[in-house]
């Protein structure tokens, strides 16, 4: 008796997982396409939780750019206008939401391309279900190095981002102190506990052609450099590279010029904080140089002057970072339709994969082979805890 | 000139750890429970004066008086709260609700006020002299002497004052000292005061000195602080304080050898060697457990 019913739950199971997979093999082989007039873009957005504050920022850049093609006419394919029509959730800033909302989006809204999450760690987290379902997702905030590849080291075929990633920014930095900034020597004190330290480390040191004079670590949490600082003090070099966090790296440069270290200290887009300045404070925050990815003083072309204004207009606020690469993405994903004349996700992946000198807010954008875009970066220099000018480098 | 500079930064990140290794090894020598909660009431000191300088707009001294005694009142309910109804129970029990105790603090702070650093109001203007090629700053010396005038007072309070006396009495035999009519849960309540208002000292000390609080910022000293405690000999206030600036200064020459990596390595490291060769500590004599 016993035997049987489980007999035939089995067998139950065995014909509910056929029909699942029936169901994924269709999907996997076409991915999904517009149906009707208007193409469907999925936001996975983190709209509440710790990261908050750049999910909603991506959700003012992604309305900003989607409202924008409609209201000129839409996304041209197959020789008609099609609208865009955005559907936005929140993943609450968690991994297994983000995941659960990726395969909402592909498989029940059946977007064509998801825009979102913004984290690293959450991106990885939705990778999964956007490949089985075969739909690009874009990330304007992941900059982690191994987010766009597989383990083995092949490319994932549809993870792209509009921001450039760790190791970009580190070589950026390294060029520019060597080059623009003619500095022969470098202090490196990095975070020791981070991923992201340790690519910017690693991506700066194979770069740099002058001469790394010492490297110090610490661990994130660290209240007192005033150690290793003053190990540091004895040592010529020209400039401190600090890769790590505003937290720890306000600290640092409080006590570094506390200690009368008035040497140019340099960072990654870690220090792009309004707290830097605060916890280093106003007088100490002078000489500091960062990596950011978009800065109004420093407008890649003359679609910025337009999005700001659209911005200001819109929300008035002052635009930022993360609604600029969102913005970006939302254009990327259109030039990629229009590339292919196709509104299917496959399709759209590789117009995205294909991507050549795409002009956009945030600088010409070109995507590599690992799925990363080649784009300018912008280098912010802080001078008594005011931002003092900004440069692009390429 | 630079060994004598990081003597000098040695010396005062030991202040902040002996400060709070004085309290850990108070409630050990009394009650026999590691208060893994000690850190964080440290971080609701630099909390509070945060508090009281950015609302009140007070002074840096009136704000040091003032955590202190609202750290002295939060280790008192603390204690009534979390260890008083398990003061029978094994030590083990009382142990993980220390840690417990302490999650709760570090974990509700963070939801309340979210766990990102804030800059602590700069109520005092850093000066830094110059002498002999080493430069010291006036809240380093401030941190320094304000630590060592506070172990003074906690020596005498400890030695000439009869509470002084019913701590060192309830340490010795609980059971005998409330035999001879000493209150024993006023007396541990006491103890608990006066670690935690030392606790308070070092957050707001430290506040004005990196200018940076969180909650969390009282995990690794207090962890740290611990070590300093044993190493000193735990229960022994001699031992606390210079367990604190031994391991201060360890940290630092640590550091300033090259191996910047391995300074929590080596702290803990020290905690385990201890243990092994000299498990009462320095100062600490080895006596056995009788059966």
């Amino acid at each position: 008796m016993k035997k049987s019913k489980i007999a035939i739950l089995a067998a139950s199971a065995l014909m509910l997982a056929a029909t699942f997979t029936g169901c994924a093999n269709k999907a996997a082989s076409e991915g999904n396409s517009a149906s009707g007039n208007t193409i469907t873009i999925g936001g996975n957005f983190e709209l509440s939780g710790s990261a908050a504050a750049y999910g909603s920022a991506m959700q003012r850049g992604v309305k900003l750019a989607v409202n924008e093609i409609n209201k000129n006419g839409g996304v041209k394919v197959d020789g008609k206008k099609m609208k865009l029509k955005l559907v936005t959730k929140d993943n609450k800033s968690d991994n297994s939401q983000a995941a659960s909302i990726a395969t909402n989006l592909t498989t029940q809204t059946k977007a064509s391309a998801v825009i979102g999450p913004i984290t690293s760690g959450a991106g990885l987290a939705a990778l999964p279900n956007m490949t089985k379902a075969k739909v690009p997702l874009i990330t304007p905030g992941g900059t982690q190095d191994s987010l766009t590849l597989q383990k083995n080291g092949k490319v994932q075929p549809y993870m792209f981002r509009s921001c450039f990633e760790d190791s970009f920014q580190g070589e950026a930095l390294a060029r520019y102190i060597y080059n623009n900034m003619n500095l022969n020597r470098v202090a490196i004190l990095g975070d020791k506990s981070t991923d992201y330290a340790q690519g910017l480390i690693k991506a700066f040191k194979k770069e740099y052609k002058g001469k790394v004079v010492v490297t110090e670590y610490y661990q994130s949490g660290d209240k007192d450099f005033n150690t290793l600082l003053t190990k540091l003090k004895g040592k010529e070099f020209d400039a401190l590279f600090v890769p790590g966090y505003y937290s720890e790296a306000g600290l640092i440069v409080r006590q570094a010029r506390e200690m009368g270290i008035t040497q140019p200290i340099v960072g990654a887009d870690g220090f792009a904080d309004p707290k830097l300045i605060k916890i280093a404070g106003k007088k100490n925050a002078s000489n500091i140089y960062y990596t950011t990815h978009f800065d109004a003083k420093a407008p890649a072309n003359d679609k910025v002057g337009k999005y700001l204004k659209l911005y200001k207009d819109t929300y008035g606020d002052d635009a930022g970072t993360f609604d600029a690469l969102s913005y970006d993405a939302v254009y990327m994903i259109k030039q990629a339709i229009e590339d292919q004349d196709s509104t299917n996700s496959v399709k759209i992946a590789k117009g995205l994969a294909k991507l050549k000198n795409f002009e956009g807010v945030t600088g010409s954008i070109t995507i590599d082979k690992d799925h990363n875009p080649q784009k300018p970066v912008i280098i912010t220099k802080l001078e008594n805890g005011v931002e003092a000018e900004a440069t692009a480098v390429k | 000139m630079q060994i004598l500079q990081q003597l000098i930064n040695g010396l005062s990140l030991g202040s902040i750890y002996a400060l709070l290794a004085l309290g850990y090894t108070m409630v050990y020598g009394i009650i026999k429970l590691i208060n893994f909660a000690h850190g964080d009431v440290y971080m609701l000191g630099a909390f509070w004066g945060y508090y009281m300088i950015n609302q009140f707009h007070v002074g840096f001294w009136t704000a040091l008086i003032v955590s202190m005694i609202f750290c002295a009142i939060v280790g008192v309910v603390i204690e009534f709260l979390a260890y008083r109804p398990l003061r029978n129970s094994p030590r083990i029990v009382v142990l993980i609700t220390a840690i417990g105790v302490s999650f709760l603090l570090e974990n509700g702070m963070s939801y309340l006020f979210s766990s990102s650093p804030r800059d602590f109001p700069q109520a005092m203007q850093m000066v830094r002299y110059h002498f002999w090629g080493i430069s010291i700053s006036n809240i380093q010396i401030l941190i320094l002497v304000t630590s060592i005038v506070l172990m003074i007072l906690l020596q005498l309070i400890i030695k000439r004052t009869r509470m002084g006396k019913a701590m060192r009495a309830v340490s010795v035999d609980p059971e005998a000292a409330k035999l001879i009519g000493i209150n024993v849960n006023h007396t541990i309540s006491f103890t608990f005061a006066l670690g935690s208002a030392l606790a308070g000292a070092a957050g707001v000390m430290i506040g004005l000195y990196y200018n940076s609080i969180d909650p969390l910022m009282g995990m690794t000293p207090g962890i740290k602080a611990f070590v300093a405690a044993v190493l000193g000999g735990i229960g022994l206030i001699p031992g606390a304080a210079l367990g604190g600036f031994v391991i201060g200064i360890v940290e630092t020459i640590v550091q300033a050898l090259g191996f910047s990596a391995f300074r929590d390595a080596a702290v803990y490291a020290i905690l385990i060697i201890i243990l092994i060769i000299r498990p009462a500590g320095i100062l600490g004599k080895v006596t056995r457990e009788k059966v």
